[in-house]
């Protein structure tokens, strides 16, 4: 029974020291170790926070730098099919011009050629008509008894016309 | 380093339960004196209560005292103050007669004379501790706010590392879910109530500890602030739930007033006993398994005593392990049945889970 009776010295001494140690850990140990925790939780929020927010930018810088690589490589693209387009173009342009230079050279000598041939029909037929006057003229000139000299005396004419 | 730490830590720990051999040998002292002197049989309730009460001078082992202050108040002497270790030699000194512990005025005769009430306000073994384990927690806490200030902005080191869980455990664990966004108010006395049960629970493991936990004082003392505490933070609904609760039909009312106001007081009186009474048990269980070796050696002579030590200190050292639990626990248990007073006292929506409760289920 002794046992459940608070001694009175025990419980005033209970009373001082535990309301000084209340005190004095609650200014000096507890307030600033609380305080102190609260920090370093907040600090490694705000880290984590900072962590976040820098990998969402990352995220977005890269998906814009993809968008502007994506963008390039059509630019880049657009820019080639147009030279290939202008090339092909050019190409073409020069080949038609090409042919039709040709075009107009050869129908040129052509028509030359035509001009010259009917220049040289019309040469050749003035000499064959020299030539069948000369020599009308010369049979007309020697009167031939046989018809046999006639054909020698044509024939001669004629080697010599080829002669020409 | 970390390392380096949970090694001595263990090892302390060891070294602690390899110690309990040496409170064997003790006790084995103990009872081969009292043999001696009077060849008085062995009286286990005695050596039990001697150990787990209150005294002036703390002794350590048999033989080995140290004194310490007595400290008298009468009416009409006025203060008194003198070393105990007086009345290890004779029953009287400076007019002051020792008796069952208790020192009373010494009459005309040389008897107690009961009739002048003596104020014992002496440094006992108790006060002793109690101011030991103040010390040790100014210490250990000083070190560790040193640690915040020294380490600031860098990983926690040491004691601190050590510690700092235990005051997380009773920030996030015990005084933010049981009190709620106030709970900061409230946070330095758990954080003071919970270190200084637990070290004392600690200390009086020790061998040669006082069972300074084990007190009555002492957990009055701390169920008395608890209670102040939370009667004088309670709020309006707090006070309404205990004089007007609402859903109760007027005709309960006188008792229902009453059961309330019996359990205000029968909050603290729990906290009270149950700290109390947990820890003494462990004691008695500890001592009387001691005493069990020297029953032995009673009935059967020495070689009974020394046969039946090894199986002793086995249970002993399985009790001692099961007391270091309970130090943490009991110190958890008082520490949150503390906040969850202090919770409900101050708790905002008070009605949500009391009186009309029966139409909650269904509304949901």
């Amino acid at each position: 029974m002794d046992l459940l009776i608070p001694d009175i010295g025990l419980l005033f001494w209970m009373v001082v020291v535990f309301g000084l140690l209340y005190f004095i850990l609650s200014k000096f140990a507890w307030t600033p170790i609380t305080e102190s925790l609260k920090e370093r939780e907040d600090d490694i929020q705000k880290a984590l926070d900072m962590a976040e927010k820098t990998r969402i930018e990352m995220a977005k810088l890269q998906a814009d730098n993809q968008k502007l690589l994506a963008e390039a490589r059509a630019e880049r693209d657009a820019i080639l099919r147009g030279a290939k387009e202008t090339a092909d173009r050019v190409i073409a342009e020069s080949r038609d011009r090409a042919t039709e230079e040709g075009n107009r050279i050869i129908l040129k000598a052509r028509e030359e050629l035509q001009t010259e041939r009917q220049a040289m029909v019309a040469e050749v037929k003035r000499e064959v008509i020299e030539l069948s006057l000369d020599i009308a003229e010369k049979v007309l000139k020697r009167e031939l008894s046989d018809k046999k000299s006639q054909e020698e005396l044509v024939k001669s004419l004629v080697a010599e016309a080829r002669l020409n | 380093m970390m390392r380096f730490r949970i090694h001595t830590f263990f090892l302390s720990i060891v070294l602690f339960l390899s110690t309990l051999v040496s409170v064997n040998a003790q006790h084995e002292e103990h009872a081969d004196h009292n043999a001696a002197e009077g060849k008085k049989k062995f009286n286990v309730g005695d050596m039990i209560m001697h150990h787990i009460k209150d005294d002036h001078g703390w002794e350590f082992a048999h033989g080995l005292t140290l004194p310490l202050p007595v400290i008298l108040y009468t009416q009409d002497g006025g203060l008194d103050v003198f070393s105990s270790s007086h009345f290890a030699h004779e029953a009287t000194y400076n007019g002051y007669v020792k008796e069952h512990n208790k020192i009373y005025r010494a009459g005309a005769n040389g008897e107690a004379d009961k009739s002048i009430k003596v104020y014992d306000f002496s440094i006992t073994k108790n006060v002793a501790s109690l101011l030991l384990s103040a010390v040790l927690l100014l210490v250990v806490f000083f070190s560790v706010r040193n640690g915040y200030e020294k380490n600031k902005g860098k990983a926690p080191k040491g004691l601190q590392s050590f510690l700092e869980p235990v005051i997380l455990f009773v920030r996030d664990e015990i005084a933010k879910p049981n009190i709620g966004p106030k709970y900061g108010r409230y946070l330095p006395f758990l954080l003071t109530l919970f270190f200084f049960i637990l070290f004392n629970n600690l200390l009086g493991l020790l061998p040669g500890g006082a069972n300074l936990t084990g007190n009555i004082a002492i957990t009055m003392t701390l169920a008395v602030i608890t209670f102040l505490i939370v009667n004088l933070s309670g709020n309006k609904h707090y006070w309404a739930h205990l004089f007007k609760p609402t859903g109760v039909p007027v005709a309960l009312l006188p008792i229902m007033i009453p059961v309330e106001i019996v359990g205000v007081f029968m909050k603290p009186f729990s906290l009270m006993v149950r700290l109390f009474a947990n820890i003494t048990a462990g004691h008695i269980i500890i001592l009387s398994l001691l005493g069990l070796i020297f029953i032995a050696k009673d009935l059967g002579g020495s070689g009974m005593g020394w046969g039946v030590s090894p199986l002793i200190i086995v249970f002993s050292l399985f009790m001692n392990l099961i007391e270091l639990l309970v130090a943490f626990l009991q110190a958890f248990i008082f520490t949150l049945l503390s906040s969850m007073y202090i919770g409900s006292a101050i708790e905002d929506h008070h009605e949500a889970d009391h009186g009309v409760g029966y139409e909650g289920p269904q509304a949901h």
